[in-house]
């Protein structure tokens, strides 16, 4: 089967494992990704911070490249991205004047027929369905899952999981052989697009998320967002100074570690760019 | 943060201008991330994180933003200006137009390197194909905001 890909732009540079990843995990089953042709930047944190019209105007001509290319349904494995074009659908559905002027700066017709699914959706709807027999290398290791804000806030919009306490990718990476544990940083903020403008409220922030991680025993951290990724292995010189102590625990993408599960090649699961060493 | 999200849903409340002023000129709103967590568990359910956005675009219309808010203002700038052009974000194209704003040359200079040896960064930038498509919606979008 065909599924649309709007990868965005973390995907393609600083976080292309995820990419890789997320391609590798969906080819074992068979799902060819078609990436949304001539796809632009949604806009991510700058446009809503700065211009309303053009933090809608962005992905709403995401939404329309890829209606004009037949897809259906489209996978955005970047929580931002995901909560950007989700918002979007969500505010043109509901005010038809922003629609207008937002079709007029984009002159690309949009109607808001094509379904968004973040990765958990994506995974839940397509592959774990199709896990048994499959998971020939347990992932057995204590998890920490990591959902972070945008996967599951504002939930009135996102609808997706609870915004206390989310359960999927726990679920997730149970049938993949782990056992993730109770922890209570979950949906804390790990300081976002910050990264280069407040690098010491990123060391702060993740600080705390990659401590009570380590303190309940967690022998890995999965997450499901490029800029939770960036901010808590990348920054990890940051956290350990903030943490005055050095802390290993290595920081994966779901599709990574349900790839591990997988026994697919830990090479095309990108696993060799993390900054944290992938010992698991 | 200068006032936390509540005290600056109170001083809105009073309608008085000095402290709408004063809002627009805080810190608060630059250091939020919009994390939605406080939308999640306000007990009025106020959308804030949208109040954020919408006080955000009218101080720097209003060219009002918190000087302390100096690096996190020029950081959105080039992000957006790095679309602009290309479309699509080109990191080092971000990295040098926020370092020439801010003259913050020596930060993260150590991490470019090692994102290179991990194939992380991409030294030529991404262009789309409709790039003036692109540069319309900045340009319609624009219309009603100074920056």
């Amino acid at each position: 089967m065909t599924l649309g890909l709007y990868p965005g732009c973390s995907l393609k540079g600083s976080s292309r494992e995820y990419a890789e990843s997320v391609i590798t995990v969906a080819k074992a089953f068979n799902i060819n990704l078609e990436e949304i042709k001539d796809w632009n930047c949604c806009g991510a944190t700058a446009a809503h911070n700065m211009n309303k019209e053009l933090s809608l105007a962005l992905p709403a001509r995401i939404l329309s490249l890829a209606e004009k290319q037949g897809l259906k349904e489209i996978v955005v494995p970047c929580a931002a991205c995901y909560s950007r074009l989700t918002m979007t659908k969500y505010e043109l559905a509901k005010d038809p004047e922003l629609k207008a002027a937002v079709t007029d700066a984009n002159g690309l017709e949009y109607t808001g027929s094509v379904n968004v699914l973040n990765i958990i959706q994506m995974l839940d709807k397509y592959i774990t369905p199709n896990l048994d027999g499959r998971v020939i290398k347990p992932f057995d290791h204590r998890v920490a899952c990591y959902y972070g804000c945008l996967l599951v806030r504002p939930h009135e919009i996102l609808k997706f999981d609870r915004e206390e306490d989310p359960q999927s990718m726990d679920v997730l990476m149970l049938k993949a052989g782990a056992t993730p544990i109770d922890w209570a940083f979950k949906t804390e903020c790990c300081g976002a697009g910050l990264s280069v403008s407040r690098t010491s409220s990123v060391g702060r922030l993740s600080g705390k998320i990659i401590g009570d991680a380590k303190d309940r025993g967690a022998e890995a951290v999965i997450v499901a967002c490029p800029m939770c990724h960036s901010n808590l292995d990348m920054r990890r010189d940051a956290i350990n100074s903030y943490l005055g102590e050095k802390i290993d625990i290595p920081v994966l993408y779901i599709t990574q570690a349900i790839g591990l599960a997988l026994d697919l090649d830990r090479k095309a699961l990108g696993l060799q760019r993390h900054f944290v060493k992938v010992t698991v | 943060m200068d006032y936390p999200p509540s005290v600056i849903m109170r001083m809105l409340q009073t309608g008085i201008p000095n402290l709408e002023d004063k809002v627009l000129r805080s810190f608060s709103i630059w250091v939020c991330l919009t994390c939605e967590m406080c939308f999640a568990r306000c007990p009025m359910s106020i959308d804030i994180p949208k109040m954020m956005d919408f006080l955000r675009e009218k101080s720097i219309n209003e060219k009002k933003a918190n000087p302390k808010a100096k690096e996190i203002v020029a950081f959105h700038k080039s992000f957006l200006d790095s679309i602009k052009y290309t479309g699509r974000l080109y990191e080092i194209g971000l990295f040098v137009d926020y370092k020439a704003r801010t003259l913050k040359i020596l930060d993260d200079l150590a991490l470019a390197p090692k994102m290179m040896k991990r194939g992380k960064l991409n030294l030529i930038p991404e262009m789309i194909k409709d790039r003036s498509g692109i540069a319309s919606i900045f340009r319609k979008s624009n219309k009603k905001n100074k920056n």
